[in-house]
C-alpha cells in the first residue's frame, strides 16, 4: 500500500511537467492530455510491483509520447503527418525524456484550465485533471457524480480550452493578474468542496481540501512574491486546522465557539498564521490576506472569550470596503454583535433585507436567530432558526438549526 | 449542485394529449437525455410504472400492513426523475424547461436541490 501511495503522490507531482514537455513539442492539448493520463495510469500499474524507473519523468514522457503517436496514427487524421514525423526522429523523443524540466509548466497548465470561456465545473475537473494528475474516476468519485458523467464534462473542457484558442504560454502581464484571480477562486471552490462536502472519512474518496492546499502551495512556490497566493494558502491552513474539532461524533455540526480547540492542528495553526503575518507585512492587502488574518485571530484565541473581535471587526471593514459583498457584512454584524451587543448587530442586519443577493438568505436567517436568542426574543429567534434550516441545503446544518429551535422551544438555554 | 429534475404526471392532461402528441414527448426525452450526457451533467433518469403497479406499506403495531394501488385522492402522482449535477440553480431551471413535459399544458417540471447523496452512482 505504502509503495502504491509514493507512485501516486510521485505521479501527481510529474503530472502537469510532463504535459508540459508534451504540449510544447506536440501542440495538441486535448490529444496530450489523453495520453498523460494513459501513461499516468500505466505507470500506476507496473511502478509499485515492478519498481520505480531511475528517471520516471522521462519514462512518462517516452509512453505518453507513444500512445499519442498511436492515436494520432490510428486517428488517420489530416494532422498525421506532423506528428509520425516525430516517429523518425527517435533522438528527439529521447532528448525531450531526459534531463531536468527547463521550465515548470505547471502554471501555464493552470492559466489554460481556469480559461473564463470555461464554466466553474469544467474549470474544476480539467485542473484536478489536468495539474492534480487525478484520473477521471477519482474526480467522479470526489464530487459523486458517475464516472461517464465526469469523462464528458473534462472532454467539454478540454474541447472548449481548444476552441478558446489559447496560446501555450503565460497570459501577457496586464491579463495575468486577472487570470490568476481566477485561478485562486477555483482552487478556494475545490478546498470548499472538500471541507464542506461529507464528515468522516471515506478512503475511496479523494480528499479535495488536501489537494487544494498541495496545488496552491505550487502555486505560492511558482509565485512566491504574490501576497493573495500566500493569504489563500494561509486562509485554507487556518480553516482546515479545525477539520477534526467541527463535527461531532455522528457528523453533527459543532460551532466555532463550542469547539475544543485542543483538537485544532497547532502545527497547521502556526504554519499558516506565520504565513499571513509574513505576507501582510510585505504585500498589498487583498480579500484572501484579510480573510486568513481573520481566521488567524480565531485560531490565536485560547479560549472563545479570547478572542479580539475589535480585531475582526476591523479586518471585516476593510473586507467590505476593498471586496463589497453582503456576506461580509452578515459576518461584520457577528462581530459587531460581540463588541457592541446583539441589538447592534441585528441593526447591521437589517440593511441587508433590502439586498437581494442576501434577503432570504438561511445564513441570515441562522445569524439573526442567533443574536435574537441573546436579546431574548425566543419566539422570533425560533422562528428565524426553522426558516433557516429550511433554506439551508447542507443536512449537518440543518440538523444543527433545527436542534437550536427545538432546544429554545424547550425552554433549554 | 444536484438537482432532482421531477416529473409530475396528471393522468387527466396525459390522456387528453393525441397519439401524435406523446409521441412527441418521448422523442423529446431522448434528445434530452443525449443533450446532458454530452454535456456531463446527467447522473440517471428514471421511469416509474404506473401507480396502480404500486403497494403502499404501513408498520401498525410492529406488524406490516400492505394495501395495494395508489393514494387515490392524489390528482398527480411522480412519474419519473432526472437527476442532474449541474453549474447553478439558473442551469438547472435552464434544463427543466427543455424537458418536454415542461412544454405540455397542465403539466410541469419541479427543480428541487439535493441535500444527501450515499451509495453508489453508477447506473
Amino acid at each position: 500500500v505504502t509503495a502504491a501511495v509514493a507512485t501516486e503522490d510521485l505521479l501527481r507531482e510529474l503530472a502537469p511537467q510532463v504535459l508540459g514537455v508534451l504540449v510544447r513539442r506536440y501542440r495538441q492539448f486535448e490529444e496530450c492530455e489523453d495520453a498523460v493520463q494513459e501513461a499516468l495510469l500505466a505507470a500506476a500499474q507496473s511502478w509499485p510491483a515492478g519498481g520505480t524507473p531511475a528517471n520516471p519523468r522521462g519514462w512518462l514522457i517516452t509512453v505518453a509520447s507513444r500512445r499519442l503517436i498511436d492515436q494520432v496514427r490510428s486517428e488517420h487524421a489530416r494532422r498525421e503527418r506532423e506528428v509520425t514525423a516525430a516517429v523518425r526522429e527517435p533522438e528527439l523523443t529521447a532528448s525531450l525524456a531526459d534531463g531536468a524540466p527547463d521550465t515548470d509548466d505547471t502554471l501555464i497548465l493552470l492559466f489554460l484550465c481556469c480559461h473564463p470561456e470555461l464554466t466553474a465545473a469544467s474549470q474544476t475537473a480539467l485542473t484536478l485533471r489536468v495539474v492534480g494528475g487525478l484520473t477521471t474516476a477519482e474526480i467522479a468519485r470526489a464530487f459523486l457524480v458517475p464516472e461517464a458523467t465526469m469523462a464528458a464534462r473534462i472532454s467539454r473542457a478540454k474541447q472548449a480550452v481548444r476552441a478558446a484558442g489559447s496560446e501555450f504560454s503565460l497570459p501577457p502581464a496586464p491579463e495575468r493578474a486577472k487570470r490568476l484571480r481566477v485561478v485562486l477562486q477555483i482552487l478556494y471552490l475545490i478546498f470548499n468542496e472538500g471541507y464542506t462536502a461529507s464528515s468522516g472519512t471515506d478512503l475511496y474518496r479523494p480528499d479535495l481540501a488536501r489537494e487544494a492546499i498541495r496545488l496552491t502551495r505550487t502555486v505560492r512556490q511558482l509565485l512566491p512574491g504574490d501576497g493573495e497566493v500566500a493569504g489563500l494558502l494561509a486562509l485554507m491552513l487556518l480553516t482546515d486546522s479545525r477539520r477534526d474539532a467541527r463535527t461531532g461524533p455522528s457528523g453533527e455540526l459543532i460551532p466555532l465557539s463550542d469547539q475544543d480547540r485542543g483538537r485544532w492542528d497547532a502545527a497547521q495553526v502556526a504554519d499558516g498564521t506565520a504565513l499571513i503575518d509574513a505576507a501582510m507585512a510585505r504585500s498589498a492587502l487583498g480579500p484572501y490576506q484579510l480573510q486568513a488574518a481573520i481566521a488567524a485571530i480565531h485560531a490565536g484565541a485560547a479560549r472563545p472569550e479570547d478572542t479580539d473581535w475589535r480585531e475582526v471587526h476591523a479586518l471585516y471593514k476593510i473586507l467590505e470596503r476593498i471586496a463589497p459583498n453582503p456576506m461580509v457584512t452578515l459576518n461584520r454584524a457577528v462581530a459587531l454583535a460581540e463588541i457592541d451587543g446583539p441589538e447592534a448587530g441585528l441593526e447591521l442586519l437589517a440593511t441587508l433585507d433590502r439586498d437581494s443577493r442576501v434577503a432570504g438568505h438561511h445564513r441570515l436567517h441562522a445569524v439573526r436567530a442567533h443574536l435574537l436568542e441573546r436579546t431574548g426574543d425566543r419566539n422570533a429567534a425560533i422562528e428565524h432558526y426553522k426558516q433557516a434550516a429550511r433554506g439551508t441545503a447542507s443536512s449537518p446544518e440543518q440538523r444543527y438549526l433545527e436542534a437550536r429551535a427545538a432546544r429554545l422551544a424547550a425552554g433549554r438555554t | 449542485m444536484k438537482y432532482l429534475l421531477i416529473m409530475h404526471m396528471n393522468p387527466a392532461v396525459w390522456g387528453a394529449l393525441t397519439e401524435e402528441e406523446r409521441s412527441e414527448v418521448g422523442n423529446g426525452h431522448g434528445a434530452f437525455m443525449d443533450a446532458i450526457t454530452k454535456s456531463g451533467e446527467m447522473i440517471i433518469t428514471q421511469a416509474l410504472a404506473d401507480p396502480s403497479q404500486s403497494a403502499v406499506v404501513r408498520v401498525q403495531g410492529g406488524q406490516p400492513v400492505v394495501t395495494d394501488g395508489p393514494y387515490l385522492e392524489a390528482k398527480e402522482y411522480l412519474g419519473g426523475f432526472y437527476l442532474i449535477d449541474c453549474e447553478s440553480r439558473e442551469r438547472a431551471l435552464e434544463l427543466a424547461a427543455l424537458i418536454p413535459d415542461a412544454k405540455v399544458e397542465g403539466l410541469g417540471i419541479e427543480v428541487r436541490p439535493v441535500m444527501f447523496s450515499a451509495g453508489t452512482l453508477e447506473p
